[in-house]
């Protein structure tokens, strides 16, 4: 959806302001926050794609009025109600007044060393041969959806390059729904800064994009 | 504006909490009650991107490309084997791309959607890598971002944006610096910044 994420291009969010003495966390809350997201999505109750689409769908005014940690905060209690693993209420005290949910499993503190280190990767068995090589002309698709998706609006109906071929990919647009892994074609898709934004540069932006999001451009 | 990107607080003394911090701690103690989540793990997550897991990984990638041209053309091939040869694998760099600048390219990578970082080599992102300014802004005016990190890249030389939009995570290769031909893995190691890893810096001179 072309919701508050989708920001590449806009303008008027002013300068980046790095702070070179930044510390890795702020505050206490953000630690426990890093922490207690990345446990509970350790019980596999949900995918990446499906807690990236829950703080996507939050109302740009409130995403955009959040830190980084606060957003995955409000991503989490809305993914702990809508699977079901607690009420809206339970989320609003922190008291429980309903029955766990089953959950597949627990992270356990030994398991946490090997489990960051085996990672869950994307790539999948190729079903079908990849429509595109790379440098071949493709552009990409006017795709408008309320679901989750990946082609940011800033590279739609876009011409580009094939850059690189990366392999079958899990497909955000479905596991991001919550309708399986549905692999396809992942790309890296080169394209001019003239083609994207009018730009006078030399200067080329690469963005990964799934085959479904692509089509052949002869010119 | 209203987005500083963190909000600090004075934190943790009793009733001193922000609401913000009183929300994450009825939300741990709900998840842990009702037995989801062991706040063990929590801990041990937490540790671990404190202490072990940091950009010293990625620039001891860096200074072995630099030292080892056979690593290097590994790294170019399949940079997801060479890194994890290093032991530096798993969540967030599971599918690894390097990407090498020279004369002719500046590489800078960004997420626009959300703020997919290579974990395993560099670490948590900082804010601004997280946050409006730097994400909107790095597709459409690179050139102007990498000024306001201090980098000024000639005309005639390529900026090539990566919006790493799916699971791959990129790697930024910075250019080695000149007269660092003596220099040991460890002491190139100490001149690779993380800015330099993302593109929005250089690999420090040689003193």
């Amino acid at each position: 959806m072309n919701g508050p994420q989708d920001m590449g291009g806009m303008m008027g969010f002013g300068p980046i302001a790095p702070d070179p003495k930044e510390p890795l966390f702020h505050a206490e809350w953000e630690r426990r926050a890093l922490g207690l997201t990345l446990a509970i999505g350790g019980t596999g109750s949900w995918t990446i794609d499906q807690s990236r689409h829950a703080r996507e769908c939050l109302p740009p005014q409130q995403y955009w009025s959040l830190s980084y940690y606060e957003i995955w905060i409000a991503g989490l209690h809305r993914l702990l109600v809508k699977y079901g693993l607690a009420s809206q209420t339970e989320v609003e005290t922190g008291k429980v007044e309903s029955p766990s949910q089953p959950i597949k499993r627990v992270l356990k503190a030994d398991q946490v060393a090997a489990v960051l280190a085996k990672g869950s990767p994307y790539d999948r068995s190729a079903i079908t041969a990849a429509k595109f090589s790379v440098g071949q002309k493709v552009r990409t698709l006017n795709l408008v959806t309320s679901g989750h998706s990946r082609l940011p609006t800033y590279a739609k109906m876009k011409r580009g390059i094939i850059k690189r071929v990366h392999g079958c990919h899990v497909f955000p647009d479905s596991s991001g729904m919550g309708q399986g892994d549905d692999p396809h074609w992942l790309y890296s898709v080169a394209f001019s800064a003239a083609e994207l934004f009018g730009s006078g540069t030399k200067d080329v932006i690469c963005i990964d994009l799934w085959e479904p999001y692509l089509e052949h451009a002869d010119t | 504006m209203p987005h500083d990107g963190h909000h600090h607080d004075d934190d943790d003394h009793g009733s001193e909490l922000s609401p913000i911090a009183l929300r994450v701690k009825a939300l741990e103690s709900l998840l842990v009650e009702k037995g989801y989540v062991d706040p063990l793990a929590i801990d041990e997550l937490i540790e671990t991107y404190e202490k072990k897991v940091g950009p010293r990984n990625g620039a001891r990638v860096v200074a072995r490309a630099w030292s080892d041209p056979a690593f290097a053309n590994w790294l170019q091939q399949d940079a997801t084997a060479a890194i994890a040869s290093l032991g530096f694998t798993g969540r967030q760099g599971e599918h690894m791309v390097a990407l090498f600048n020279d004369a002719t390219v500046h590489n800078m990578v960004v997420c626009t959607l959300c703020s997919c970082y290579p974990w395993p080599v560099l670490g948590l992102p900082p804010v601004w890598y997280k946050s409006p300014p730097y994400r909107s802004r790095a597709v459409l005016e690179p050139r102007v971002v990498l000024q306001e990190f201090g980098i000024s890249v000639p005309d005639d030389k390529e900026v090539r944006v990566w919006d790493s939009t799916a699971e791959i995570r990129y790697l930024v290769i910075p250019e080695r610096p000149s007269n660092t031909g003596g220099l040991s893995e460890d002491q190139l190691a100490d001149l690779v910044t993380r800015d330099s890893m993302i593109g929005t810096g250089l690999a420090k001179s040689a003193a």
